[in-house]
């Protein structure tokens, strides 16, 4: 059954329609991806999905007791404000140490308990943000763009991890990312948003969607379809394939 | 033992300066100074007012501080240039509240005393309201503190954790009105921010935890009261300014030994 469903979403943001007819639900231990353009109204869905963003129309139905993890997507400590990372995941409720170390094991890291939040580097502090939403035991994880500010292998480490607590904790994955080849190969579906749902299904059927071309080019199909042309290639039909085929040529 | 005016201004000073000192975090944290400064100066429109209308001073204090903060927290977020806005509405408030206590014909009113506090001049009820607003606050502080530091953090941080950050920041600027309005008495208008930040600042340095900073704030906040009112007896200086040198000196002394130590 699905944990959260919009029906018709409209937003509104200091008088310019953000969102307009968003239909959107995501079901237990799917991954789905939000694409877009910058300005497409991704952040503003993720804010509306966590009760941030009021909607100027359409339904919010969440699954009784629902639990919703979410990663910002920066988070800006002021240098005023020390913060060990235990005392971070204990915010706001407290959890104990054992169930700390936990968390921050599932988000990839160790030992971090006693540093100072500003003492850590850039992959290490996404992964607390990772952890404090894990210890929540969330059915749903929501990420807005996670690897923001990390380099190519650390984000590609942090999507495994996700792909990870995906698979060990069954937890539901929502998140927006900009890293269309590593978002293509991970979701189980992508939507494409640019102020409404252009296109919406597997990373397949947007991948070929004209509307999905429309907006992201030959550019990042040449991404695209490199990625497919070296894991999945045989799922595809022959006229596909050949097409790919010359987008990875160009790529 | 409340009849003697240096033990009341002892009172009323660490009083002040224990409410100060951990909402003072929070100012320091969310980048609040000049917020807590249009609050503090619309103080002083508050006391022409009460004046006029022969009304309590600490009630008209309360009033106009509460109405500008209401303001100013509700103008944030809203497209302003926020420092402009505030300088704006914090200088005007102070100007407008000096014209509007000239035109007191009648009243002999001792502005000094509102501008940099006159702390040996508290009443028994004053004290009793310094103390009621202190612990007021106090208890507004400890018993939304997970939320208030959670919704510092990040507004939608604090969505998803079921917290509404505009609540949070409604309390904060509740308890900012209050504090500014009991502390007129004791440090003046110029002077309260002084005793919100400069404890709060001289903490970060000692401190490893939100937490262990508010602590620590409010007592380097009651002994700057304590140490300040001592040396204005020994020296004869004015009260509340003595109050607030000593804080200065003490943010110098853990600031610079914060930076020696770690070289």
């Amino acid at each position: 059954m699905s944990l959260i469903t919009l029906t018709n979403i409209g937003v509104r943001l200091g008088g310019h329609q953000a969102l307009s007819h968003v239909d959107f639900s995501i079901d237990e231990g799917e991954i789905v991806t939000v694409v877009g353009p910058n300005g497409s109204g991704k952040t503003t869905l993720l804010r509306t999905i966590i009760g941030a963003q009021k909607t100027s129309s359409g339904r919010i139905e969440r699954a009784r007791g629902l639990r919703v993890g979410y990663v910002p997507q920066s988070l800006s400590i002021d240098s005023t404000l020390p913060l060990t990372v235990r005392r971070f995941l204990s915010l706001p409720l407290r959890h104990s140490g054992a169930a700390m170390e936990a968390a921050l094991i599932q988000a990839g890291v160790e030992g971090l308990l006693n540093r100072q939040m500003s003492a850590l580097s850039g992959g290490q502090f996404q992964r607390v943000l990772l952890a404090r939403a894990l210890l929540k035991k969330p059915d749903l994880l929501i990420l807005d763009e996670p690897t923001t500010g990390l380099d190519q292998p650390g984000s590609a480490s942090l999507y495994r991890q996700i792909e990870q607590v995906r698979a060990t904790l069954g937890t539901a994955i929502l998140m927006v990312s900009h890293e269309l080849h590593v978002v293509m190969s991970a979701s189980d579906r992508v939507i494409c948003l640019n102020g409404h749902v252009c296109c919406h299904g597997t990373p397949e059927i947007v991948a070929s969607a004209p509307e999905y071309r429309a907006l992201f080019g030959t550019g990042t199909q040449g991404a695209l379809a490199l990625y497919r042309h070296d894991h999945d290639h045989h799922h595809h039909s022959h006229a596909d394939h050949s097409h790919e085929h010359g987008a990875c040529d160009h790529a | 033992m409340l009849d003697d005016f240096l033990i009341r201004a002892t009172l009323a000073g660490v009083g002040v300066a224990l409410a100060a000192a951990p909402l003072g975090c929070f100012v320091v944290w969310r980048r609040m100074a000049y917020f807590g400064d249009a609050t503090a100066h619309a103080a002083i429109l508050g006391v022409a007012l009460s004046l006029a209308l022969s009304t309590s001073v600490f009630a008209g204090a309360l009033a106009v501080a509460l109405i500008m903060a209401l303001t100013v927290s509700t103008l944030s977020g809203r497209g302003y240039a926020m420092d402009t806005l505030l300088g704006v509405l914090a200088h005007s408030a102070l100007a407008f509240g000096l014209v509007a206590v000239s035109f007191l014909h009648g009243v002999r009113v001792d502005l000094n005393a509102y501008l940099f506090g006159d702390i040996l001049a508290v009443s028994t009820t004053d004290l009793a309201v310094i103390w009621a607003g202190a612990a007021l606050v106090g208890v507004l502080t400890i018993w939304r503190w997970s939320a208030l530091l959670t919704a510092t953090l990040n507004p939608d941080l604090a969505y998803a954790s079921g917290i509404d950050p505009k609540r949070e920041q409604l309390v904060l600027t509740l308890g900012l009105a209050i504090v500014v309005a009991v502390a007129i008495k004791v440090v003046g208008a110029l002077l309260i921010v002084a005793l919100l930040i400069i404890p709060a600042a001289s903490a970060r340095p000692l401190s490893r935890t939100p937490e262990a900073m508010a602590l620590i704030a409010a007592l380097i906040g009651g002994l700057s009261a304590l140490a300040g009112l001592r040396a204005s007896f020994l020296w004869d200086t004015p009260t509340g300014p003595t109050i607030v040198c000593v804080a200065a000196v003490i943010f110098l002394l853990t600031n610079l030994s914060a930076r020696f130590l770690r070289v």
